[in-house]
């Protein structure tokens, strides 16, 4: 454990490393965690740019948590480094890494008022009182967190407590904030709200932030970057939109998007230089696909997403060249206001019941039938191990 | 359509007739008693209304000031050193280590032990002239001491005992401890605050409802202990273990003043409850319950 004098002296040394070019920037290498015979992170490389959001998703248990707080110091890697700043950190304790976390259960001190449990990292670091007043008053002005400061935790909502947490971190000027579902425990409207705010946190501090969390749509609006992880691995990095549109495999492409995308079986029937021609139920699809490990008779799984499918009498909207059109049965209805989610049978693609997210005001009857047309652009293609099938390269260039 | 208030009536019978018997009854009696110079011997027709007089004799009674001192500074050493240990080893099997079930359960055992008669009558062996820590005391080159004959050493074998039977306190103090939730020192440590300085400003501090609750339990239970005094030194020498429960049960079954045992009882129980109430009293002071809602809101 470090001493007084030690962690004071971290405190100017952060001062000093302002001016490095590395500030901010998470490098991960190679790590791994054991937890005694249960490996839970499995070599995962990464590196977060400084002033990056990145976001951590994936499955419950699949180690978000884990690897955030290997970041944190709160858990030691089994193997691997991390260097945040121009430091490696590895064996660093964590007040002296330069990050701050905010945890899912706000972790608030419950004895200690708003100011207390702001100006708390402060007074052990031997701060004048003034000047961990002044940081207080700051961060409390950020966070409007002002007519609050003498409250104890248990006197305030669950939104407040929120900021409070986040203002324990933004008064540590840290190179990196940690947030493990922060949200999760906030209802929907307040979830929307500090969602926001968070977004705004991070524009305004530019300060790299690493978040965990299980909600697609904190995912998709606040990441800069999104990492998927599963089972210990990342299965793929990149920006929101580009894990929308191009999943790199099976996993990514079910995991990301909500409703999830419905998959298909099917086996190639033929392959050319610009498309893919694929048999699923009843219908062949030929998709502008092209994989040179994709051979005839390969089974193959089909993507289409829920809000990739047009639905209507005769689906308007399409550009008849690309798309195709099928007969469907409603099976159920999920009428959302908005928007409305049916379950459809449609033979000629699948066994399965199909979901297919429309707008709210279709008229649609159990058990009626229905004609849904789908783009083939926007079919995805992953060959048996369930990785994703490109696009041909002529096409790739003309889409850019 | 079967009324089952009888049988529910029934079922609570067992605890009512209890409660009556032994807690109620005797409760009402000594309160009566207390104003009466019953004797053991005589028929109760025969006892005497004597007023405020137990009261007045207990106000010139050497023995009963004496008897007072002692259990003054018993309940005084024995409370605190026993919350102390008691929240030190709580603390120490609180740290997630292999096997740490059996020293849980291993360290209860006293306990359950401790307060009965067999382990009194053991102490008065273990600590007699020849009994087993004289032995081990020469063995290591010492001088053997007499434990049971000198008025400090006896006091002191007294009070092991009651320290000895840590226990129920420390179960108590581990069920606070494993309350607080990991969150808050892994924030803490994040915050950079050191071990101990986690334990004092933040463990302890939220501990305090526990501790609060073990002070009240300790100096409920130590005011009235007797099976110590009583098998393992008889009150003395020189009734410097003479503790109140023991000179209430002597005067009443040994010199078979009732009345004035019944009174004695009555002092006894007035200051436990004395003390209960200044302690509450001071719970706002010091006793933090997150539960409770501020006010002004
Ligand atoms: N201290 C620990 N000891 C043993 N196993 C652990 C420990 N911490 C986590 N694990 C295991 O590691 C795996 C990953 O846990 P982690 O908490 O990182 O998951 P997560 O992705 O954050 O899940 P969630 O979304 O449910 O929060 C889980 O299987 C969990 O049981
Ligand atoms: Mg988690």
């Amino acid at each position: 454990m470090a001493s007084k004098a030690d962690i004071a002296e971290g405190a100017t040394t952060d001062k000093s490393r302002g001016g490095g070019v590395a500030k901010g920037r998470v490098l991960l290498r190679g790590v791994t965690k054991c937890f005694g015979a249960v490996d839970v992170i499995k070599g995962v490389d990464l590196e977060i740019a400084p002033g990056e959001l990145t976001v951590f998703v994936g499955p419950s248990g699949c180690g978000k948590s884990t690897l955030l707080r290997l970041v944190s110091g709160l858990e030691l890697p089994t193997g691997g480094s991390i260097i945040i700043g121009d430091r490696d950190v590895t064996l660093v304790h964590p007040s002296e890494r330069g990050i701050a976390m905010v945890f899912q259960s706000y972790a608030l001190y419950p004895h200690m008022s708003v100011a207390e449990n702001m100006g708390f990292g402060l007074k052990i670091a031997g701060l004048p009182k003034p000047l961990i007043k002044e940081k207080v008053a700051k961060a409390a002005e950020i966070l409007q967190l002002t007519p609050l400061l003498d409250r104890k935790p248990r006197a305030l909502s669950g939104g407040q407590r929120q900021r409070v947490a986040i203002g324990r971190c933004i008064v540590r000027e840290p190179e990196v904030f940690l947030f493990d579902e922060p949200l999760s425990n906030l209802d929907a409207a307040l979830r929307g709200q500090m969602r926001v705010e968070i977004a705004r946190l991070h524009a305004k501090l530019g300060a790299t932030m690493i978040y965990v969390t299980h909600d697609q749509v904190e995912a998709m609006t606040l990441a800069t970057r999104i990492v998927v992880l599963n089972a210990g691995r990342i299965e793929q990095i990149g920006a929101p939109i580009e894990l929308y549109r191009h999943p790199a495999n099976l996993f990514v492409a079910g995991f990301i998007g909500s409703p999830a995308m419905n998959f298909m079986d099917g086996i190639v029937e033929a392959v050319e230089t610009d498309g893919v021609s694929v048999r699923l139920n009843g219908a062949t699809l030929r998709l502008p696909r092209h994989d040179a490990a994709v051979k005839p008779g390969a089974k193959v799984t089909v993507g289409i997403r829920p809000e990739h499918f047009r639905v209507g009498p005769t689906p308007t909207d399409m550009d008849h060249d690309q798309a195709v059109e099928f007969d469907a049965i409603i099976d159920l209805v999920e009428r959302l206001g908005g928007e409305t989610l049916a379950h459809l049978r449609m033979p000629s693609l699948s066994d399965g019941v199909l979901v297919v997210k429309i707008s709210g005001d279709v008229p649609l009857r159990i058990g009626t039938g229905l004609r849904v047309g789908v783009r083939l652009a926007q079919c995805h293609l992953f060959d048996a191990d369930g990785r994703a099938v490109g696009e041909p390269a002529a096409r790739a260039v003309v889409a850019a | 359509m079967y009324d089952n208030r009888v049988s529910g009536y029934l079922y609570i019978a067992p605890f009512l007739i209890g409660l009556a018997t032994f807690t109620l009854f005797p409760f009402l009696a000594s309160f009566l008693l207390s104003f009466s110079d019953y004797q053991l011997q005589d028929p109760v027709e025969q006892a005497r209304f004597l007023g405020l007089g137990n009261y007045t004799q207990m106000a010139g009674d050497d023995t009963f000031h004496g008897s007072l001192g002692v259990t003054f500074l018993y309940v005084f050493i024995t409370v605190p050193l026993k919350l102390a240990f008691a929240l030190f080893i709580a603390f120490v099997l609180n740290f997630k280590l292999r096997g740490i079930g059996f020293f849980r359960t291993a360290y209860y055992v006293p306990s359950i032990l401790g307060g009965s008669v067999a382990i009194a009558v053991l102490w008065r062996y273990v600590f007699a002239g020849d009994g087993l820590i004289n032995q081990v005391l020469v063995w290591a080159g010492g001088e053997p001491l007499n434990w049971l004959g000198e008025p400090a050493y006896a006091l002191f074998t007294v009070v092991l005992l009651r320290l000895w039977q840590f226990g129920s306190a420390m179960v108590v103090f581990l069920a606070g401890l494993q309350n607080i939730p990991t969150d808050l020192y892994e924030a803490a440590t994040i915050d950079g605050a050191g071990k101990a300085h986690i334990f004092f400003t933040i463990t302890l501090p939220l501990l305090t409802p526990v501790i609060f609750f073990n002070f009240i339990m300790q100096i409920v239970q130590a005011f009235q202990e007797f099976n110590g005094p009583y098998i393992i030194t008889g009150g003395g020498p020189l009734k410097s273990t003479y503790l109140l429960p023991l000179m209430i049960y002597e005067e009443a079954f040994k010199y078979f003043n009732v009345g004035y045992a019944a009174a004695l009882s009555w002092a006894l129980f007035l200051i436990i409850a004395l003390f209960t109430i200044i302690a509450f009293a001071s719970a706002k002071y010091w006793v933090f319950y997150g539960n409770e809602r501020e006010d002004g809101e």
